[in-house]
């Protein structure tokens, strides 16, 4: 039921979010999350800033703690080191003054985390040109990574998560602050390297419109609260105005979505639960 | 003489690799305020009649702890600047009652380059090797922990660890290279080649290496200018430094200048 394009069964899910939520300074960022990811879908987070996309990856990457609910990875609960997980976050810090070059960063996400100096140059260097390659970044391999553009910089970053090996990639807002032809380009990378590699990719993002055309299914979060399917399932003006608590319309132009807040509905908007068996998707604990 | 150079090689070579690190994280700051405030312990030290280098020593790896447990959440800065005035403080305080030795904790200040006696060559050496052995072991979690803490830790290494771990080699090559250079020497020697090698060359490994090179030529001749104009050695030290990184960036400037389409 609450995956309904693939019927799995939960053990096959690369991710499995069951009832997830986190309290932050006294307030509930996010409450009864679900949802799950099989591998090679490619899911989108959506949310508005502060909607808590950035929370749910801490918490799958088991650097935040639930206050309710569990996290499965690959069929097992969380772990602080996750070799199946590739991430790349919202904010990296790349100084156009630092000495390093688009491979050093690639080469980083392959052994980053172990101590001392790295042996075994000729292997190295040949997992990340092919790294490089696949991400289609051969070109600035060898130019200082503080000085590429910001399509080329977020390349590099899925380069360096995915050299790894990941079965499940996180993305936070990988395409903030790409143009539209450089947006198109991450997302048709992804979508690539999702189907070819089988590895499943979240990503998060503030508009759902340059995701539609490769997006399995997504996740919506609003106040708090998320609901998960397909497209079609999920951006419904029903489903969103439960979610935001207050009415909204859905509104498709030439192929785009615009998510429209009505006026203000009169004050304790009355949400009445969907019909589950009718909508599909499961929309998760109205309060 | 011979051990003036040996000392200023050694001193050199630490500077080097240890400024490194400190210019790819951003810590120029936490480099100036560990030795600078360190002087306070060694002036501490004086007073109490134990050998300065250990004043030196407990004050720096104080406020390396320091600057490492307040500054757990997000930036340095204001930890460190903490930990700095509360050192220097505690070293004016203790000046005050030490009149007689200010000359002894003065050199500390300046440095007595030219005056190294044979028996602290060894121990320089012995605490230089330390501090590129501990770097040799965090290289890789230091780098990633410079790029993107967040990945770093979501992959088990310990942001905060590896940062305390990096201050501690700072507290080290300060405590070992301050009597030999002084307090203002060191800063300059472990800024300026560093800054430098990371303007002029891409690679992490050639900027290292440039940037020992660098630190290198720039003591051999400060030292040697100094000996023959008897003026201090400080004062090239930190000339040299800051037109080199000046040179390195006009330098860079107009080679990007030439190379960008008319
Ligand atoms: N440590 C914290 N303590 C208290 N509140 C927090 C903390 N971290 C995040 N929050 C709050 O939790 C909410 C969700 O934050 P989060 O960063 O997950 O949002 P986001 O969806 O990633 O937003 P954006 O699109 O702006 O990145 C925000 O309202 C934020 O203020
Ligand atoms: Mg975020």
């Amino acid at each position: 039921m609450s995956v309904p394009t693939l019927d799995p069964s939960a053990d096959d899910a690369i991710l499995d979010v069951d009832g997830v939520s986190v309290w932050l300074s006294g307030r509930e960022v996010l409450h009864d999350v679900r949802f799950r990811i099989m591998p090679g879908e490619f899911t989108g987070l959506i949310g508005s800033n502060g909607a808590g996309k950035t929370t749910l990856f801490r918490v799958i990457l088991g650097l935040q703690a639930s206050s309710t609910g569990s996290v499965l990875v690959g069929g097992r609960p969380l772990t602080r080191r996750n070799p199946i997980i590739g991430y790349v976050p919202q904010k990296v810090f790349l100084d156009p003054d630092m000495p390093l070059r688009a491979r050093d960063v690639v080469a980083l996400g392959l052994d980053g985390h172990r101590l001392g100096v790295p042996l075994g140059w000729g292997r190295r260097r040949q997992a990340v040109d092919a790294m490089l390659d696949a991400v289609d970044a051969r070109r600035f391999a060898d130019a200082r990574v503080g000085n590429l553009s910001g399509g080329e910089q977020q390349r590099v970053l899925i380069a360096h998560a995915l050299i790894s090996r990941p079965r499940l990639l996180l993305l936070d807002e990988p395409l903030a602050n790409l143009d539209i032809r450089a947006e198109g380009e991450v997302v048709a990378l992804l979508a690539r390297i999702a189907r070819e590699q089988r590895i499943a990719v979240l990503i998060s993002a503030h508009d759902v419109n340059p995701l539609l055309p490769v997006m399995d299914r997504l996740v919506y979060v609003a106040a708090g609260k998320t609901a998960s399917g397909t497209t079609a399932e999920v951006i419904r003006a029903e489903v969103l105005s439960a979610l935001y608590g207050q009415h909204v319309d859905v509104l498709r132009v030439h192929g785009r979505i615009l998510v429209v807040a009505g006026a203000e509905g009169p004050s304790g908007v009355t949400v009445e639960e969907t019909d589950g068996a009718a909508v599909g998707p499961d929309i998760v604990s109205l309060r | 003489m011979v051990n003036t150079w040996i000392a200023a090689t050694l001193v050199a070579v630490i500077a080097g690799v240890v400024g490194f690190f400190v210019v790819l994280r951003g810590a120029a700051f936490v480099a100036h305020a560990i030795p600078h405030g360190a002087f306070g312990g060694a002036a501490g030290a004086v007073l109490i009649g134990v050998n300065p280098i250990a004043g030196l020593g407990v004050f720096a790896v104080g406020g390396a702890l320091g600057i490492g447990w307040l500054g757990r959440r997000g930036r340095h800065d204001v930890a460190t600047a903490l930990a700095l005035v509360l050192m220097l403080g505690l070293g004016a305080l203790f000046l005050s009652f030490s009149v007689e030795y200010a000359a002894a904790i003065y050199s500390l200040l300046f440095g007595e380059v030219l005056g190294v006696p044979s028996d602290e060559l060894l121990p320089i050496a012995g605490l230089g090797i330390a501090c590129i052995a501990a770097l040799a072991v965090l290289y890789r979690p230091l780098m990633l922990t410079s790029i993107a803490p967040e990945v770093a830790e979501a992959r088990g290494v310990g942001a905060q660890r590896i940062e305390t771990g990096f201050l501690l080699v700072v507290a080290l090559a300060a405590t070992m290279t301050v009597p030999v250079v002084g307090v203002l020497l060191m800063f300059s020697l472990m800024i300026g080649p560093a800054a430098t090698a990371g303007s002029l060359t891409r690679s992490p490994r050639n900027a290292i290496a440039l940037s020992v090179l660098l630190a290198l030529a720039t003591v051999w001749i400060a030292v040697a200018v100094s000996y023959l104009t008897n003026l201090p050695v400080g004062f090239f030290v930190g000339t040299l430094g800051a037109v080199s990184y000046g040179c390195a960036r006009i330098w860079t400037a107009r080679r990007r200048g030439r190379t960008a389409p008319a």
